[in-house]
């Protein structure tokens, strides 16, 4: 049979366009964007001077933003990962004939939209809510304490919405997990828990780094859970000020520069980070 | 946990039952494994082989009885507690270590420092130095289970549990590893207890056989005896092949006097397992002689048929012959002293009474019949 070598080139084509169309060709947009002459407007028009100052501008006008959303996202992916893990375990481990209802419910969010379960947030942590009260009952808040409008309400709110991000790519290599290697363990003298650590985890390993991807990076360029959870310049994050400075400031060099730093300093981190995964020792 | 120095003793069963909602997969076992023995335990799957293993070592627990090694009961004691290891059928290596790591997984588990020295001593056992740094999925399937033997034996186990551990090799390697292992076994000396459905391997291998047939033991034995005292018909079919036709005793003396459809013939009373008088009596295809008709016969039980096949396989020729009855037996011919028999020619069958075994004729006649097929 002749082989058809040109196929795979074929059945690239229509992905390729597309990512020509929608995302090549922006990101150059983009990337010009970021070095035109700031004191243009809209209705002026922008220069092309390669204006390189806007980058250092806007890292040392907004640093503190970029902090606090990496330092936000960090800790809701490890909270995202402590609260996954148990969970992915017992759904695919043991959980039986309840496996796929499970499942089901850890996607469930996604009917409705993130909007809305992110408003459902400041309801359930607002002032008068009876969760608050709760707390202030029990002695966990003071009298006057509140949730909303702080780091924690902000970093919940990512930690919730990232969740399943978190929990279906654990649930999926722990799956994968051979029960007799359990087995063979056990019989090598491990505990259940020796065993669960020196086996279920390193296997789980692909799991966890790509839950924490899943999870780091969209929480990282987030903005909804502040603005609707933080409601305050005190928590705001990198993605608050590029939406304003693109859709409220109309300063679009500043924030294609944002926006172009912000990648770039996500795409480093996870590059380190993947390569520290995949090099460790895991045992 | 200290490796204990004294060498453990026998493997005892007592009363050992384990059911799985209404299905009994092991049925009040009894069984005494010597200590240093190799140890097969053989059958057809489902027969409730690898439930008896997996209790010895610890992988599930007995509805009821009693495990014992030497004085010590371990019947419900934590797998990882046992003086006890398996190679498992599937190996289970540890695919994230790597072949250092993995045998020395069960050292490392019991605190154990220094593991360089018995890991490569191990190693060089099974014929593996230089693949320490491999990973398992590096290695091929005979490698992979030589380390999976080296995993085990390394913690220097009371018993060593061996559960259909060449089962996914090719016929030639699986006969290699079979030497392989019984070598290692003199070598160590440790008890090993062997599990499998290939009777051959089986009978390569062991010192002593348990046939098992429904979560009982049908039999134990040495393979010399197995084969050639059956006691049932169910190991009569299973271990090789057997001719069985229904008899009664006409007549008690030293041998027993059998009638088959008219023919008299003689069974030594030693190798009656019954006292009924309605039998099976059998014989292995390989000990009947063939004689065309009107020449001498070879034994003194003589029977007639007429030739309905004849295969030539090289070592020997398979005939089938149908008896006057209309059952159809089947003789192994070695090609050296042909009778050159052809389809549609009478023969006398002939064979030794000592060659002649007589089963209780309540037993199914087809027990165990082709569920023992080996490999070859």
């Amino acid at each position: 049979m002749k082989s058809r070598r040109w196929l795979p080139y074929a059945l690239l084509i229509p992905g390729i366009l597309w990512l020509a169309v929608f995302f090549i060709t922006p990101m150059f947009n983009l990337a010009a964007t970021s070095l035109y002459d700031p004191t243009g407007s809209l209705d002026a028009g922008y220069q092309m001077t390669f204006h390189f100052a806007n980058y250092s501008d806007a890292l040392s006008q907004y640093y503190p933003q970029f902090l606090r959303s990496f330092t936000y996202a960090g800790i809701a992916t490890v909270c995202a990962l402590l609260i996954a893990y148990p969970l992915a375990y017992a759904i695919a481990l043991k959980s039986g004939k309840w496996k796929n209802f499970l499942l089901v419910l850890v996607i469930a969010p996604f009917f409705t939209s993130f909007l809305v379960r992110t408003l459902a947030w400041t309801a359930i942590l607002g002032d008068n809510s009876t969760f608050i009260h709760f707390l202030r009952d029990i002695h966990l808040l003071s009298p006057g304490g509140r949730i909303l409008a702080t780091p924690i309400a902000v970093i919940t709110g990512l930690t919730y919405n990232f969740l399943p991000f978190m929990t279906l790519p654990l649930y999926a290599s722990l799956e994968k997990v051979d029960p007799r290697l359990i087995e063979a363990s056990s019989d090598l003298y491990a505990s259940a828990f020796t065993g669960f650590r020196k086996v279920t985890v390193p296997l789980s390993m692909p799991g966890v780094v790509a839950g924490t991807l899943l999870t780091f990076i969209p929480a990282s360029g987030d903005y909804i859970n502040s603005t609707l959870l933080g409601q305050g310049a005190r928590t705001s994050m990198v993605g608050n000020i590029i939406d304003s400075a693109f859709l409220v400031r109309l300063a679009y060099p500043l924030a294609a520069a944002l926006s172009f730093m912000l990648m770039a300093i996500i795409v480093v981190l996870v590059v380190i980070y993947v390569r520290r995964a995949g090099t460790e020792e895991l045992v | 946990m200290a490796q204990s120095e004294s060498l453990g003793g026998d493997v005892q069963l007592v009363h050992l039952t384990k059911e799985f909602g209404t299905f009994t997969a092991v049925d009040d076992l009894n069984l005494v494994i010597p200590k240093g023995s190799f140890f097969a335990l053989l059958g057809p799957s489902g027969c409730g082989k690898t439930t008896t293993l997996r209790m010895v070592a610890g992988l599930e627990e007995p509805t009821s009885g009693q495990i014992l090694i030497g004085e010590r009961d371990i019947s419900y004691e934590r797998p990882y507690r046992r003086p006890v290891n398996t190679v498992f059928q599937s190996y289970a290596l540890f695919p994230h270590l790597d072949i250092f790591e993995n045998v020395a997984f069960g050292l490392r588990r019991r605190g154990i420092k220094d593991v360089k020295a018995p890991v490569e001593s191990i190693l060089s056992l099974v014929e593996l130095d230089g693949y320490a740094r491999r990973m398992p999925a590096q290695l091929s399937g005979g490698q992979q289970q030589r380390v999976a033997v080296a995993r085990a034996l390394i913690n220097k186990p009371e018993v060593l549990l061996l559960d259909e551990p060449l089962g996914a090799l090719d016929l030639k390697l699986r006969r290699a590893m079979q030497i392989e292992l019984k070598r290692i076994q003199v070598e160590v000396g440790i008890t090993f207890v062997h599990v499998t459905h290939d009777q051959e391997e089986a009978m390569t291998m062991a010192d002593t056989i348990a046939v098992m047939n429904a979560g009982k033991v049908e039999q134990m034995g040495t393979p010399t005896d197995l084969y050639e005292n059956p006691r049932t018909t169910f190991v009569a079919n299973f271990l090789g092949q057997s001719n069985l036709i229904a008899g009664n005793v006409v007549d008690r003396g030293d041998d027993l006097g059998v009638d088959l459809y008219g023919n008299r013939i003689r069974v030594p009373r030693s190798r009656t397992s019954t006292n009924s008088d309605s039998l099976w009596v059998g014989v292995r295809p390989e000990k009947i002689n063939i004689t065309l008709a009107g020449q001498p016969t070879l034994g003194a039980n003589v029977i007639s048929g007429i030739v309905t096949d004849a295969s030539y396989i090289g070592v020997s020729t398979q005939y089938l012959i149908k008896t006057t009855w209309g059952e159809e037996l089947m003789v192994f011919e070695q090609n050296l002293q042909n009778s050159g028999a052809r389809p549609g020619e009478t023969v006398n069958l002939s064979w030794e009474p000592a060659h002649t075994f007589a089963l209780d004729a309540t037993q199914d006649v087809g027990a165990g019949a082709g569920a023992g097929e080996a490999h070859s």
